[in-house]
């Protein structure tokens, strides 16, 4: 029962969110409704009782990317008028048609009966050790190639981001001090 | 779970809002005293014995004071960002132990919130919350310098968690070599550096040295107080704020109980910050309890003692460094943060993950 409370604040609080995201005219009300979600998204991670996905939530999206977001927005000006003209031709009879689309699919699911409900922890439930040594077990034995590789990849993404920024045809812009 | 555990977990989360208040009115209080101390003046000294009842009449004040709204305000986030600066707050000291778990009528209480299994990182998740109540608050105001110190907020926040987070990392590392397998809880972590250097390694002559992750991780700790003063936006890291250069930073515009939330709030980062650097390095509440020679009801209460009176080393270490540093200028504080405290917790990471790796499996080559 307080898990189905739970969710149910949190589903709205998220999709209240994601409608800010589209509909606001203020980009940082937009970033803000962003926030709203990703946070609720978290809260319904730790009804599931998936405490490390729900910290990892919160600490990367919620807090690292939005906060960049942020400053990014008010950086470069929150003040200035937006371009609202649209650069994607009929981009709205195709969202119209896709989005009805997508509600059928959900109503048919619904209606057949289809979507249960499941309750993620029934009174009780031990944790095993914590959610975070289920992560790492696998993560660090089977695939420490692919973590490690991935871990390579992104250090080659940033310095390649820094590469682009400071060197402009053999120039190697001064540092400013 | 009964009607009386539950009132246990209220119980103990009041008790941990209270004791928050509490510290909080103590400690603008103690600050004021200690820097008038060392800047050769006597400081608040009218309301009650050494006018300890300053931070109390003052509270009172701003709670009768108008809130003054600026015409330019965005008010929904202006009216929201007081109180996203308080909850987090409040919310961080919940996983910090703050004493042995006492046994009342054949019920183990533990003196904490609560002991979740990823407790470093949920603080990791709440500081990284708290900067949006100062971006927030920045941005709505509709003024310039409310806005500088909001940007200067999030940059600073980003630059200085990743310091942080790396130096936590170390002691996590170290701290699963003292036990079976690692952990993130904070009441774990504790109960690790219970005895001593001596037994630990086997040398009677260290047996008078506490098992701190203090000694074997100094330069961790050393960056994580640095970063943790960024992180609450003290003194020298103050530019969020900077009176003189930005009057008051992201609460100009802000007055009576609003600007008193925010100033509520920073207190008590500055309280938790502390007490989780005694819970990571100084072996939070442990200390000698002698047990046996003294009454049961004392040697409860000790720890929690101890707890304090190390939390409370730190603080006055946060006091000291803000009466006698002047602040630092924006780009030294973006170089001191990526230039030496990030190369340096990614260096003393590598160095102390070695020195672990040769105690655990012996030298490469044997």
């Amino acid at each position: 029962m307080v898990e189905l409370i739970l969710f149910v604040i949190t589903a709205v609080a998220a999709l209240a969110g994601a409608v800010t995201v589209v509909t606001a005219r203020n980009p940082v009300h937009s970033a803000m409704g962003l926030f709203g979600t990703l946070f609720s998204l978290a809260v319904i991670y730790v009804v599931n009782l998936a405490h490390l996905v729900a910290a990892v939530q919160v600490i990367v999206y919620a807090g690292a990317v939005m906060t960049l977001f942020l400053f990014v927005i008010m950086l470069i000006g929150v003040d200035k008028a937006e371009d609202t003209s649209e650069h994607l031709p009929r981009q709205r009879i195709l969202v119209g048609v896709l989005g009805t689309a997508l509600g059928l699919v959900v109503a048919a699911l619904v209606v057949s009966g289809r979507f249960v409900w499941v309750p993620a922890a029934v009174g009780d439930v031990e944790i095993p050790n914590g959610t975070v040594q289920a992560v790492a077990e696998p993560l660090f034995t089977t695939w420490i190639l692919a973590f490690e590789v991935t871990a390579l990849l992104l250090t080659i993404a940033a310095a390649g981001a820094i590469a682009l920024a400071y060197f402009k045809r053999g120039l190697i812009r001064e540092e400013h001090e | 779970m009964d009607a009386i555990d539950l009132l246990i977990v209220v119980a103990r989360v009041v008790v941990v809002f209270a004791l928050l208040l509490v510290v909080t009115l103590l400690n603008v209080w103690l600050e004021r005293k200690i820097v008038a101390d060392m800047q050769n003046r006597i400081g608040p000294d009218r309301a009650g014995p050494f006018g300890i009842l300053q931070t109390l009449a003052d509270g009172m004040k701003l709670f009768f004071k108008e809130q003054v709204t600026p015409r330019k305000v965005e008010l929904g986030v202006y009216l929201m960002a007081p109180f996203l600066a308080v909850i987090p707050a409040l919310l961080t000291f919940m996983v910090v132990p703050w004493g042995r778990p006492i046994e009342i009528a054949g019920r183990v209480v533990p003196l904490q919130g609560t002991d979740l299994n990823i407790g470093l990182l949920f603080i990791l998740a709440m500081s990284s919350v708290a900067v949006y109540a100062v971006v927030m608050a920045g941005w709505s105001s509709g003024s310039k310098y409310p806005l500088l110190g909001g940007v200067r907020a999030t940059a600073q926040a980003i630059s200085y968690e990743a310091a942080m987070g790396l130096s936590m990392v170390a002691v996590v590392m170290f701290t699963a070599t003292a036990g079976d397998g690692g952990t993130l809880s904070l009441a774990e972590i504790v109960a690790r550096q219970q005895g001593s250097w001596g037994d630990a390694l086997g040398i009677p002559a260290l047996g008078w040295v506490p098992r701190w992750n203090l000694f074997p991780e100094l330069v961790a700790f050393g960056i994580f107080l640095i970063a943790a003063i960024a992180e609450t936006n003290r003194a020298p890291f103050d530019l969020v704020e900077a009176e003189q250069e930005l009057v008051g930073g992201f609460h100009t515009e802000y007055s009576g109980i609003r600007f008193a939330m925010f100033f509520l709030a920073e207190y008590i980062n500055i309280f938790t910050m502390s007490a989780i650097a005694v819970t990571l390095f100084l072996g939070g509440w442990n200390g000698p309890t002698w047990e046996g020679t003294v009454p049961a009801v004392i040697s409860a209460i000790l720890p929690t003692v101890w707890f304090l009176l190390k939390t409370y080393v730190i603080i006055f270490v946060f006091f000291w460094i803000r009466a006698t540093l002047p602040r630092l200028r924006y780009d030294q504080l973006m170089q001191l943060g990526w230039k030496r405290l990030i190369p340096g917790a990614f260096v003393w990471l590598i160095l102390s993950t070695v020195v672990i790796g040769i105690r655990q499996f012996g030298w490469p080559w044997t």
